[in-house]
């Protein structure tokens, strides 16, 4: 096991960069896109419930047989798996966008737009601080999903860790498989450490006084 | 200043919640909109800052129709101060107090200054404009919550049950303070209660709404005196009927001559003063007559030896009214409260008059025992002495 790490301790820095960096992209893309929808659906309930049941079914695809979708439509390499993985990233994001949206206290909202804000207004200084715990909590699930499904992008030729673990299911060499999967796990765990401590750097400050009353 | 006319909100599947509303409201008005639940007095709040679109009808804010207005720009220019208080949770108390100016752009030091001045105004200490709310009772988060309503200099303020969440000593300081404000800032303040001591208290009219329809608009006084119809009469209560019988109806014709001391007198004065007018209490004045605090029995003990002074010992926190105020309020603040007495002052809060107990049972024993005028005068000229 240990030989595994030494031998190949070059390739292991190189796969692991290419994994962080395939996760990354597609996790940025996925943020990009599921949290403007996600704002966008808090404000039009029943078009939430179609797009909503749209990216669920999306999410029950097997990720392997998105993978291989990809292949006729974008080739091989690392788009398409960028592309798959960012489709994955979707649901969870654009979920918890729309519940930390919908979650915001109605009397809070209200009294924004009874002070006179616009609906802008209440998005950016009302109801968009208030949901940032949920929505990044979304983020930081998408994360751990996305960093663990992009060992399937080797498949596709996309590289990263994947591509040890795949080898060594054909060569029948379990410190690869092992040793690959390890690497991943500790991935995730690092991204979700990382995004946690985004989350509370972000969550307002006000947020995070619970109750500890002075007078 | 604010006139409303045949104004109607049919909600949707027909039920009226407001049917043809008519009120004129002048500037500097305490009005209250009264009712039981689903009385529409909810709804005719908020259609004034269209929180709530209405079905028809018209309103004008200083000649202006209400319904042609920008909704954002009307809204910014009327305060509005809800029951569950709806303070942003993620701002400090400063930019929850100046959320108005701040969407209308208002310069950094404007605002901050605006914070200052206002924090002053409902008694919290300017320190408490970094905290956040949760850090702060729900009587003081209302507070801000008035402020708020206040900040961009709004002549006109909508209060939806302001106070029904607070406890009712909470409620009873806030009442005063918000009445306070209101008059001394010459604010129109529309108010929704569904408790009528309140707005006895508060208003100077109150508008009585029943199954949408204004059924009467009109002092307090009035109201109690001529109720329009049985409903206003059951609503009103048969004991606050009762209450308002007497003929005396202000502090001012039952107050006695206060004794009272300036501050840079020494205690022995005091002490001296005390004996000889036969009291246990000096009220504290300044060289202008102003009411400073008050002096009684309790503040000598121990003190005598170290302190010299009236200014070292006396207690600034004294609960007071104003002249003209209602007797009814005197007598439960004094009961409430359980004071001794409570003093009278004009204006330039200078200290004209005293209301104690005594007279108090003055006013029941009259109430009860009829009209003997001059039994009552008789008590009076002794007890002054």
């Amino acid at each position: 096991m240990i030989t595994f790490f030494t031998e190949n301790s070059s390739d292991i820095l190189l796969k692991t960069w290419e994994h962080f960096y395939i996760s990354m992209i597609a996790l940025l893309l996925g943020v990009l896109i599921a949290v403007p929808i996600g704002i966008l659906l808090s404000k039009t309930k029943y078009v939430a419930k179609v797009v909503l049941s749209i990216t669920s079914v999306l999410q029950t695809v097997p990720s392997l047989a998105l993978l291989a979708i990809m292949i006729p439509l974008l080739g091989v390499g690392k788009v398409p798996a960028i592309v798959a993985l960012c489709i994955y990233s979707l649901l969870p994001i654009l979920n918890n966008t729309f519940i930390g949206m919908n979650s915001v206290n109605e009397n809070t909202k209200g009294a924004g737009i009874a002070m006179g804000m616009t609906t802008m207004q209440s998005i950016i200084l009302v109801e968009l601080p208030l949901a940032i715990p949920v929505i990044m909590s979304g983020i930081r699930l998408s994360a751990v999903y996305v960093i663990s499904w992009a060992t399937l992008a080797s498949y596709i030729g996309a590289g990263g860790l994947g591509d040890f673990i795949f080898n060594g299911l054909n060569l029948y060499q379990t410190e690869l498989i092992v040793g690959g999967a390890i690497i991943v796990t500790l991935l995730a765990l690092l991204a979700d450490f990382l995004l946690g401590k985004l989350e509370k750097w972000v969550t307002p400050k006000g947020l995070k006084i619970e109750g500890g009353r002075t007078s | 200043m604010l006139k409303i006319e045949n104004l109607t909100k049919v909600y949707r599947g027909g039920k009226v919640a407001v049917d043809q509303l008519n009120l004129d409201i002048n500037q500097g008005e305490f009005i209250a909109f009264i009712g039981t639940s689903g009385s529409g007095k909810t709804t005719a709040l908020r259609m004034i800052n269209r929180m709530v679109e209405p079905t028809s009808g018209k309103m004008t804010l200083n000649d202006k129709d209400i319904t042609k207005m920008n909704p954002v720009t009307l809204r910014r220019s009327i305060g509005y101060v809800i029951q569950q208080i709806g303070l942003m949770p993620h701002m400090t108390i400063r930019d929850n107090i100046t959320l108005v100016p701040h969407l209308l752009k208002w310069s950094k030091e404007k605002k901050d200054e605006t914070a200052r001045r206002l924090i002053e105004l409902v008694n919290l200490p300017p320190s408490y404009l970094d905290y956040y709310p949760a850090q702060l009772s729900g009587g003081q988060q209302q507070r801000i919550g008035v402020l708020r309503a206040l900040a961009a200099n709004q002549d006109i303020i909508l209060m939806d049950e302001p106070f029904g969440a607070l406890d009712p000593i909470t409620r009873d300081t806030l009442q005063d303070l918000i009445k306070d404000i209101q008059q001394r800032l010459n604010k129109t303040v529309i108010f929704v209660t569904h408790d009528m001591d309140e707005a006895i208290k508060l208003a100077d009219r109150i508008a009585i709404m029943h199954e949408g329809k204004l059924i009467q608009f009109d002092t307090p006084d009035n109201i109690l005196a001529n109720p329009a119809n049985d409903f206003v009469k059951e609503f009103i209560g048969s004991h606050r009927l009762i209450q308002q019988k007497p003929n005396i109806k202000t502090v001012d014709e039952v107050m006695i001559k206060p004794i009272s001391i300036t501050i840079e007198k020494s205690l022995d004065e005091a002490i001296r003063l005390m004996v000889e007018k036969r009291v246990d209490t000096l009220f504290v004045t300044d060289g202008d007559n102003r009411l400073q605090g008050y002096l009684d029995v309790e503040s000598f003990t121990g003190a005598r030896k170290t302190k010299k002074s009236v200014s070292e010992c006396y207690e600034k926190d004294i609960f007071y009214v104003k002249t003209g105020s209602k007797l009814q309020d005197s007598v439960r603040r004094i009961l409430k409260r359980n004071l001794k007495n409570i003093p009278v002052v004009d204006e330039e809060h200078r200290l004209v008059g005293l209301v104690t107990r005594a007279n108090i049972v003055d006013i029941v024993y009259d109430t009860i025992w009829g009209e003997e005028e001059e039994t009552v005068q008789n008590k009076k000229e002794l007890m002054s002495e």
